[in-house]
């Protein structure tokens, strides 16, 4: 059974239905809080959900990036560990050093919440589900600053969105992997597409990538 | 006058006769600080001094009912051992003042009434009202206020699923917000901010105090706005992030029983929290106002009626304290203890070891005099005179017109800037006729929406009571949820000046009859009052937030035409142009409405849902049968072939409103089972068509009328953005 | 304690679209000349110490500016 520790700042918002969704794959979810200096005992994965960690004050995920909790996701990333940053996760992510980039404000100046169509760009992470590249996946968005910048030379996309690039996001990139593959950030919620309920089920072939 | 000359208490609002009132009561002159609290407690804002008694007419009971009006929100058992928490309350004179902070602070300020129940917030509504879109003045107004709505409530992870906008010159100087606010808890662990037990520690935790709102809320929404700049800077600025850890904090400490009572401090701060929970608990308290953690140096009074947001007080057993604190140092929250609950019923605070304040609490609670407003009757309303309405030469073209008015089109612009998915839990996204959420941990489901008929209210007020009910829970019923609470958001004008206080009176009459017939009861509210300036009041504006049930979550249904060759079937029958969208101004005398047939038609909807018979369902609304149709169409795909019977004339068929009314499809197989459901009903069941194509095609005696749905889409998608282009 | 002034702007060469919504902005209120628009932040810091300029510049490096997206300036108050 694979032990998920899905990291929880202050102003973190989406940990609940990130955890809901591991455990719907059948793993157990457990919480890492950001002061502590250790992953829980038993952690095969990390997951850092999306929210407003420190109300996005100063610059989104910059202060958690700096948070006790991160050394040791780096050291797991490091020894290969499976990583996976959604939203503020992915902006942390990139604020630690652990992806390049960083998350800008939209090109909209407004805050997008929208069903979005991700394209495969690279098949070959565990982050896709085993969809081949061009495959789509039915994935929404919520942010204010969703906008990758970056030298795409120096990124290994996994996703782009298809169909428009609202965020104005470099290359139309939504979620990127480290060259390894271990370590994935996207800016769209896979947790919100796991119930079909919801209208997609898309997102496990992403949140999958932890399990796998 | 110069301020120099003005007496305190009438600077402060009271009038003459409640100012000699005071010192009857007490025994003696008030201190100063006492005399401020007298003037925020017995604003209109703080104590319902001219609605109380229009306010008992409202039907507040039933069998689900955990808590009706009175606390901070009403509760609905929901079953399943789950309640759910609901309330509606406006911002609308700070938000006229500064659109984005009050706009802000009015979400903050509902969230944190649903968290002193205790209960999680799981979706957030909101009900603008502002002037036409040709004015840059109401196109600032609405998009700061949007700006700050998303800004807030996105911030603090909570879903805003839904709501509506209206736009009317009326409310072009008094522009009207008003936030909506469910939580989850418990059936059993419902907080209320009774204090209890001599002894028990008073404890303030969240933000420090400042100079926020000194005199805000409880002054401005007693008064009608002027050009006075003085009332700027009263106006508080919101902090969503701390939000957010307060409710995480309070929930943690909820859950683990830590809490005596709970209260959040709102209008007119320490002052009102502080006395309500004494009074609701027979209780008195002691307060050392040297213990209140502040920003800047504040007097005794400022720290009494500060409005500094995101703080909550509540009470807590003497070994439980430590715990408290704790756990909001955990959160990165202050929290001192300021008080303690002591035997009789006196409030007092000391500052710098001299009692300030000792007066009974229910003094400043509920001795508030009471008044009656006048009841002028507006003339009858006179029936259009249709005749001298020219009848466009291009049906086609006014549809598309209508589909591309502001009041009408896509809310898309909107909804897009709230984070509405949140939680995982939104079943029913924004757009429909109202959003679905499911209950954490049930198979059942929420429906939420917001309506009001202003136009109606304003005409012919008991029948825009009515309406404004029964809109609400057709929107409800459309996507087959039974109605089973309200809580209603009054928006008024200043009731003593001509027909307002008749309106009032009537419009709640209208309402309660509505309200007793649908058994649904109102367990929360508010009041908004003097809401117009010199040149204008608004149109009176009673908000209905109606929750329904869903006994399982993925049985909803959607107002999307599904699949060609389904059968379109109107329910109900009338309509007319009168009040109506298309008419586009507040003239003529709305259909009268026919409460047994309407709740009868409700009810038939809602039967149908649950046995599985309804492919789509969409109430007839704003714009009549021809928007209900396009909408029904532009959201499937498809168009129609519909036939409808001749009226007075052709535009009246097709954008005539009233009637309580839906459009609905089934399948052709399931048609004999739904007639069978409809029999020895008192409302029409029609079948007007069938789905297919790619237009509507509506043919009306000789009038044959169609729009693509292609066209139609490109409309009602372009009207919001143009309007603000 | 010495009051230090950090200022950080977008990069040169980076899009700001706040800077650029604000500049269309103002030529629709009348300022038809003005140039170029950029947005930034200004952050007021009391340092302790003998070298504030110092330590505020490793606070940028740390945690104030992105040094991706962003340029610093430190500067007594």
């Amino acid at each position: 059974m694979t032990t998920v520790a899905v990291v929880r700042f202050p102003g973190s918002l989406d940990h609940d239905s990130a955890a809901r969704a591991v455990e719907g794959l059948g793993a157990t979810a457990v919480e890492a809080w950001h002061a502590d200096d250790a992953l829980p005992a038993g952690t095969d994965a990390v997951l850092i959900p999306g929210g407003f960690s420190y109300g996005d004050h100063l610059r989104c995920g910059a202060i958690a990036s700096r948070s006790h909790i991160m050394g040791a996701i780096a050291r797991h990333a490091a020894e290969g560990g499976r990583v996976l940053g959604i939203c503020n996760g992915f902006q942390v992510l990139c604020e630690a050093g652990l992806l390049p980039g960083a998350l800008r404000r939209n090109a909209t100046l407004s805050f997008v919440c929208r069903q979005m169509n991700l394209e495969v760009a690279d098949a070959g992470t565990p982050w896709t589900g085993g969809r081949p590249e061009g495959a789509l996946l039915s994935v929404p968005v919520k942010n204010n600053e969703g906008a990758w910048y970056g030298d795409p030379a120096t990124a290994r996309p996994v996703l782009r969105y298809a169909g428009g690039n609202p965020l104005g996001s470099v290359e139309a990139i939504a979620g990127i992997a480290n060259t390894e593959g271990n370590v994935m950030g996207l800016m769209p919620h896979p947790e919100e597409a796991c119930d079909p309920l919801l209208g997609s089920t898309d997102g496990e072939a992403i949140i999958g990538g932890l399990l796998r | 006058m110069s301020s120099e000359a003005v007496p305190l208490h009438r600077r402060l609002g009271l009038t003459d006769d409640e100012a000699a009132l005071i010192p009857e009561l007490l025994g003696r002159e008030p201190t100063d600080p006492e005399l401020v609290m007298f003037s925020l407690m017995w604003s209109e804002h703080c104590s319902y001094k001219h609605s109380k008694p229009l306010l008992r007419g409202f039907p507040t009971t039933g069998p689900r009912v955990l808590q009706g009006p009175g606390e901070n929100a009403g509760v609905i058992d929901v079953g399943d051992g789950l309640a759910v928490a609901l309330k509606i309350e406006s911002h609308n004179h700070p938000s006229a003042v500064e659109p984005f902070e009050g706009a802000a602070t009015g979400v903050g300020g509902i969230v944190r009434d649903i968290m002193a129940m205790g209960a999680r917030p799981i979706a957030l509504l909101d009900s603008l009202r502002f002037g036409s879109l040709e004015s840059a003045r109401s196109r600032h107004l609405f998009t700061r206020a949007v700006a700050g709505i998303g800004h807030y409530g996105n911030c603090i992870g909570v879903p805003t699923v839904g709501g509506e906008v209206a736009f009317d010159d009326r409310y072009e100087e008094s522009c009207l917000v008003n936030a909506m606010c469910v939580g989850v808890l418990p059936a059993g662990r419902v907080l209320r901010a009774a204090a209890s037990g001599p002894g028990n520690a008073l404890v303030l935790y969240g933000n420090r105090t400042g100079r926020d709102g000194i005199g805000g809320a409880s002054v401005l929404a007693s008064a009608e706005l002027d050009d006075d700049e003085d009332k700027r800077p009263s106006v508080q600025v919101g902090d969503p992030f701390t939000e957010r850890k307060l409710m995480d904090c309070s929930l943690e400490l909820a859950d683990a029983g830590a809490f005596v009572a709970l209260q959040d401090l709102g209008a007119a701060g320490l002052t009102s929290s502080a006395s309500e929970m004494a009074s609701k608990g027979g209780v008195g308290l002691e307060i050392d106002l040297d213990l209140v953690p502040l920003r800047e140096s504040l007097t005794p009074a400022e720290i009494l009626v500060s409005e500094s947001q995101e703080r909550m007080l509540c009470v807590v057993e003497p070994g439980r304290v430590d715990e408290v604190i704790a756990t909001c140092r955990k959160w990165d929250l202050d929290a001192t203890v300021i008080g303690r609950v002591t035997e009789g019923d006196r409030l007092v605070a000391r500052f710098g070891g001299e009692v300030v304040v000792d007066l009974p609490a229910r003094l400043l609670a509920d001795d508030a005099p009471v008044y009656g407003v006048p009841q002028d009757p507006a003339p009858a309303p006179v029936p259009l005179a249709i005749d001298g309405i020219p009848q466009p030469a291009d049906l086609a073209g006014a549809w598309r017109d209508l589909l591309g008015h502001p009041n009408v089109g896509s809310r898309r612009w909107i909804y897009e800037r709230y984070d509405h998915l949140v939680g995982a839990n939104t079943v029913r996204r924004p757009g429909g006729d109202a959003a679905v959420v499911r209950l954490p941990g049930s198979a059942r489901a929420i429906a939420l929406a917001t309506d009001c008929a202003e136009r109606w209210c304003e005409l012919d007020p008991r029948n825009g009571g009515r309406a404004s009910v029964l809109e609400a829970a057709r929107n409800v019923a459309a996507v087959g949820a039974r109605p089973v609470a309200a809580t209603d958001c009054l928006n008024f004008p200043n009731p003593e000046k001509g027909s307002t206080g008749w309106r009032l009176a009537e419009a709640i009459a209208g309402m309660a009859e509505a309200l007793t017939a649908l058994e649904v009861p109102i367990v929360s509210g508010n009041v908004s009052l003097y809401n117009e300036s010199a040149q204008r009041a608004i149109l009176p504006t009673p908000v209905v937030g109606m929750m329904g049930l869903l006994e399982r979550a993925d049985r909803s249904v959607g107002q999307a035409f599904v699949a060609d060759d389904d059968v379109v079937i109107l329910i109900g029958e009338g309509g007319r142009l009168d009040a109506s969208e298309y008419l586009g101004r507040t003239e003529g005398a709305p259909e009268p409405v026919d409460v047994r047939r309407e709740v009868a038609a409700i009810d038939l909807v809602i039967r149908a849902a649950e046995a599985g018979l309804l492919r789509s369902a969409h109430d007839v609304a704003g714009g009549g049968l021809g928007v209900a149709l396009a909408e029904s169409a532009i959201a499937g795909g498809r168009g129609a072939r519909l036939t409808l019977a001749s009226g007075r004339r052709d535009d009246e068929v097709l954008f005539g409103e009233g009637g309580g009314r839906f459009v609905i499809t089934v399948r052709p197989d399931d048609i004999e089972v739904l007639m069978a459901l409809t029999a020895d009903l008192p409302v029409a069941v029609t079948r007007i068509g069938v789905v297919g194509g790619d237009a509507l095609t509506v043919t009306i005696g000789d009038t044959r009328v169609s729009l693509t749905v292609a066209e139609a889409r490109d409309a009602h998608e372009r009207a919001l953005p143009e309007a603000l282009a | 304690m010495t009051q230090v002034v950090v200022t950080v702007m977008p990069r040169a060469g980076v899009l700001d679209p706040q800077g650029q919504a604000v500049r269309g902005a103002l030529t629709q209120l009348g300022f038809a000349d003005v140039g170029e628009v950029r947005i930034g932040k200004r952050i007021e810091l009391d340092i302790p110490g003998a070298d504030p300029e110092g330590t505020a510049r490793e606070m940028c490096e740390k945690l104030l500016a992105n040094a991706l997206i962003e340029d610093y300036r430190v500067e007594r108050a």
